[in-house]
């Protein structure tokens, strides 16, 4: 395998901050570096300066290495217990609201925003419910406003499902067809899909619940902060914000502003 | 934050294994006294739902103090560490761990070489690594990672593993400083530890 060298990486950094304005310098190193070796390697580089020049000359080629540098691996109903308090917790509170406003930060492909569809229908909430779901990379989006997600995964995501607490037949929330499975556009209907980056754009509405799952891991302490901060400027009072299971708020914001929910990596803002 | 390096004056020992090889490992941790300058970073295969069971397991076994993996934990000496369910575990220069989702490498999330390759190039020759059994050709490329940085490199003895492929395919493909049983992995232990 070819690895390509600490300085290398740190140069790219600065010219894509250079040539494009987007800062990869607050990402987590270790995982960035795996990122760029491997669409280094995929795109057949063999010198890190042809690969450099590219990046720098080509702005298309230059999209393409984002998207495919950015980790875009996500699952439905991904550990179920958390889904469990989401259903059984969260949602019942924010149920007595007229208008319930949510905001997947990273959504990539948008497993995770029908995943929460599914569970706002279930509690009777979806028709009154506005879901936001943003991104950094654009052809992620296409793909989660299609709703359109493989069928070799369907058996998983219902097992998931059930592990969550669903109780209803998972195949009725999709049409099944040559080897893809096309979610109701019920679900859909009330999701808005666009760009935003969360290192360099501002909150653009309030919500009661953020979800920002598995994207924190791959920024460092500062831009968590920076994060974290942005999240808690969207929210609503007694708004909920929800981290993937390893991810916490405690080295980013004042404890005493938040109510964690039991263990989970959930909390409420309570100032 | 991960641009200046801090050598560490700690050794790591890293192990890696799939089918099997908790079983060794149940052999192998009771009988290990509190660690005293070593930090122990765990990665086995396991399912992917994020529940507690290894963690709690190895607990009960040990008398060493095992970590949680969260998030940018640092990395200290004296403690165990076990890869989480349903993500790779890395190592960052500056001595914290940090965790990704991406793709499965070798059929698995965690890869004992995501985690191997990650480790070498931060511990370098303050680093060993250990293959135990399993079923899967996962490992390999990590310990010849490791061994390129001029680490340690030790697989356990095809003969005492329950599956032996992963071993044999790791000594058929590296060059192993050593192959060893379960007994003699606990005295390897025992004889860096210091």
């Amino acid at each position: 395998m070819v690895m390509i060298e600490d300085i290398e990486l740190e140069s790219l950094i600065n010219e894509v901050y250079e040539y494009y304005g987007f800062d990869f310098g607050s990402y987590s190193r270790a995982s960035l570096k795996r990122r760029v070796n491997r669409i280094y390697e995929l795109d057949g580089f063999t010198h890190f300066e042809e690969f450099l020049s590219k990046v720098r000359s080509d702005s298309e080629y230059y999209k393409h290495m984002v998207d495919e540098i950015t980790v875009n691996v996500t699952e439905m109903f991904r550990d179920p217990s958390f889904y469990t308090v989401i259903r059984n917790q969260i949602l019942p509170l924010l149920g007595s609201k007229p208008f319930i406003r949510l905001w997947h930060a990273g959504c990539s492909t948008g497993e995770e925003v029908y995943s929460v569809a599914i569970l706002l229908k279930e509690a009777g909430l979806l028709h009154k419910s506005l879901i936001y779901a943003t991104d950094i990379n654009a052809k992620v989006l296409e793909t989660a406003k299609k709703g359109i997600f493989p069928l070799r995964m369907m058996k998983e995501y219902s097992e998931n499902y059930r592990d969550s607490g669903g109780k209803e037949d998972f195949s009725n929330y999709y049409t099944a067809n040559y080897g893809i499975a096309k979610f109701n556009e019920e679900l859909s209907q009330k999701m808005v899909f666009s760009q935003h980056n969360l290192v360099s754009d501002t909150s653009f509405n309030e919500f009661d619940l953020i979800f920002c799952r598995n994207v924190l891991i791959y920024f460092d302490n500062d831009l968590q902060k920076r994060a974290i901060n942005l999240f808690d400027e969207s929210l609503s009072m007694l708004g909920f914000l929800a981290l993937g299971t390893k991810e916490t708020i405690k080295y980013s914001i004042s404890q005493s502003k938040y109510k964690q929910v039991e263990k989970e990596k959930i909390w409420r803002k309570i100032k | 934050m991960e641009k200046d390096q801090i050598n560490p004056d700690f050794k790591v020992l890293i192990i890696g294994g799939s089918a099997g090889s908790l079983n060794a490992l149940m052999q192998i941790l009771p009988q290990l006294p509190v660690i005293k300058t070593l930090a122990v970073v765990i990665v086995l295969h396991r399912k992917s739902t994020d529940d507690q069971t290894l963690e709690e397991l190895i607990k009960l076994k040990v008398r060493s103090n095992v970590k949680p993996v969260e998030d940018k934990v640092p990395l200290l000496p004296g403690f165990i560490y076990i890869a989480p369910s349903n993500y790779h575990l890395l190592f960052e220069k500056n001595n914290v761990l940090s965790l990704d989702t991406s793709e499965k490498v070798n059929y698995s999330r965690p890869s004992i070489d995501v985690s191997f390759e990650s480790a070498a190039e931060v511990y370098k020759g303050k680093l060993a690594g250990i293959l135990l059994s399993g079923s899967n050709a996962d490992g390999t490329a990590g310990l010849k990672a490791i061994k390129n940085e001029g680490g340690t490199i030790i697989v356990q003895d095809p003969n005492s593993a329950e599956m032996p492929f992963m071993p044999n395919h790791a000594i058929q493909n590296t060059t192993p400083d050593y192959v060893l049983n379960i007994q003699e992995i606990l005295q390897y232990i025992l004889s860096i530890d210091k």
